[in-house]
């Protein structure tokens, strides 16, 4: 058991990476972004033919691609969704449409990749393991995505807290109205945000595709467990999100151990027992 | 937003309307306010006040008529150029960004507004509560001292044209007092200052020159020692 409960919480890391972004949208920006697991599909795609065509390493790769999703970002924010954001003041407008963006991205990759499955080759780090005894062995690239994660929350967290444009962010996110009064730019501070959200899209991806099996459908299905992550842990706590990550990897973990096909469903029990008993999440803003 | 010798008054507003669709707040006004002058507006709920507030930091829906700052139209400027210009607005409500602390949101009034002499220590000096509870988030403070915080925070944008909306809403009389107390001083500087207020004793106790608005128009103008309370009620309320 206690190899499960450690391999869960390495799977956590993955999950936690992946609901991140979507974190940040979700509790600061408040708008659900449903293209977000596409997103991350996306660019896994993109990393895959810079690696294949160009022969660049995946760390190459991502050192390129990482300003890519900066502005991809930025300009999505800016020119769609801070217009839908605009004029509509419900929430459905912006689900709508980045659900039929989620669509767009599913079948244009469909069309120009094909629907195989695929992985983005790392250079062997994806055998290697550290024997750490007692039947348990870390991966070594598990490992690696968690201390990421780590990382990537701490640095978000930094960002948010300590610097002038995460305390823009948090004013505008606080009162937009109040923002404009006071003659802050919030559609550009929106969109700088997104743009944040996009250099997690890429770390993510990164890793995402070079640990598990992506096709352009994959990221719809992985959202859930994003937003369960997002969920328990509580709208706008990042390091909450980290949490929950881990809450549902492990309980998928453990579930995984009583019968293969208890994995989903027991992350999926584990998120509707804690969403019961407590609905704001374990770390609410 | 150019200032070409700057003789006339810091403000003028000419025939002024603002629209909310297809509801005219405000109809076809006319006012001034000259540096280091304290002008205020009265009027009843509704009387079109905090749309013209709104107007003049550029956050109406539609406007028609001039809005003219050191001479320059103000037309097509956003609220970010505008405030960098040096008009700033203490809203109606206070409107903090509740969850960040006393400094942060001060923090904002400085880097939206215009470089000048108010810094913090000024702040701090006309308000020593918030330099202790600096850290504190503003959500966590009294209502007295959050309307010292929004005034801070619009004076940390440096000034020329202030504008403040309704800022004795909901406050003891106490605080109000001695919110109010510091607008000579404000006034010392050299800036002008805009007051919108319902209650009219105050709104006139401070005021170099006042307009009474009814129904989005100007019913009288003047100056507070030259009019009979009976003739501005009269107007306030339009019977």
């Amino acid at each position: 058991m206690m190899n499960e409960i450690i391999q869960g919480i390495l799977l956590g890391g993955l999950y936690a990476m992946f609901a991140v972004g979507l974190s940040l949208s979700v509790g600061v920006m408040r708008f659900v972004n449903i293209a977000h697991g596409d997103l991350i599909v996306l660019v896994s795609f993109l990393l895959l033919t810079l690696t294949t065509r160009l022969g660049l390493s995946v760390i190459a790769a991502t050192a390129i691609v990482i300003p890519l999703t900066f502005a991809g970002g930025y300009l999505l924010q800016r020119l769609l969704l801070q217009r839908v954001l605009s004029r509509n003041n419900n929430v459905l407008a912006i689900v709508l449409v980045t659900f039929g963006l989620s669509i767009i991205i599913q079948y244009s990759l469909q069309g120009i990749y094909g629907a195989d499955t695929r992985l983005v080759s790392g250079g062997g780090i994806q055998t290697a393991t550290i024997v750490v005894g007692g039947g348990v062995n870390i991966g070594v690239l598990p490992l690696a995505i968690f201390l990421a994660a780590v990382a990537l929350v701490s640095a978000l967290d930094l960002l948010l807290y300590r610097t002038r444009l995460g305390a823009r962010i948090r004013a505008v996110s606080d009162d937009i109205g109040s923002a404009n009064l006071i003659g802050l730019p919030s559609a550009r501070i929106y969109a700088a945000a997104m743009g944040i959200v996009g250099v997690t899209i890429a770390v993510c991806a990164a890793f995402m595709s070079v640990w598990t099996n992506f096709d352009p459908t994959s990221g719809s299905s992985r959202l859930l467990i994003a937003f369960e992550a997002v969920v328990l842990g509580g709208l706008g706590s990042l390091w909450g999100t980290l949490a929950g990550g881990i809450i549902v990897a492990v309980a998928q973990s453990i579930g995984a151990h009583f019968d293969a096909g208890w994995q989903l469903l027991a992350g999926h029990l584990v998120f509707l027992v804690v969403f019961l008993i407590r609905p704001q999440g374990l770390f609410p803003k | 937003m150019t200032s070409p010798g700057n003789q006339g008054p810091l403000l003028a507003v000419e025939g002024l309307s603002v629209f909310y669709d297809q509801f005219r707040a405000v109809d076809g006004i006319d006012l001034t306010v000259s540096a280091g002058e304290v002008v205020s507006i009265i009027g009843a709920n509704g009387a079109g006040k905090s749309s013209l507030l709104k107007a003049i930091i550029g956050q109406a829906d539609r406007i028609e008529g001039i809005i003219r700052y050191e001479g320059g139209d103000l037309a097509g400027s956003t609220t970010a150029e505008i405030a960098a210009g040096g008009i700033a607005l203490v809203p109606e409500g206070r409107r903090l960004f509740p969850s960040l602390s006393v400094e942060e949101n001060l923090q904002l009034g400085w880097e939206v507004g215009r470089r000048g002499e108010i810094g913090f220590d000024q702040v701090f000096g006309y308000f020593p509560v918030l330099k202790e509870r600096r850290r504190q988030k503003a959500r966590e403070l009294s209502g007295g001292q959050q309307q010292m915080v929004a005034l801070g925070r619009a004076l940390l944008a440096n000034p020329k044209l202030l504008l403040c909306d309704e800022i004795s809403l909901g406050l003891a009389p106490l605080i109000i007092d001695q919110l109010y107390r510091l607008i000579p001083a404000i006034k010392q500087r050299g800036i002008g200052i805009l007051v919108v207020e319902q209650d009219i004793t105050r709104s006139l106790a401070v005021a170099d020159r006042f307009y009474c608005l009814l129904e989005g128009k100007v019913t009288l103008a003047g100056r507070p020692g030259g009019t009979s309370r009976a003739i501005v009620m009269k107007h306030y309320f339009g019977s």
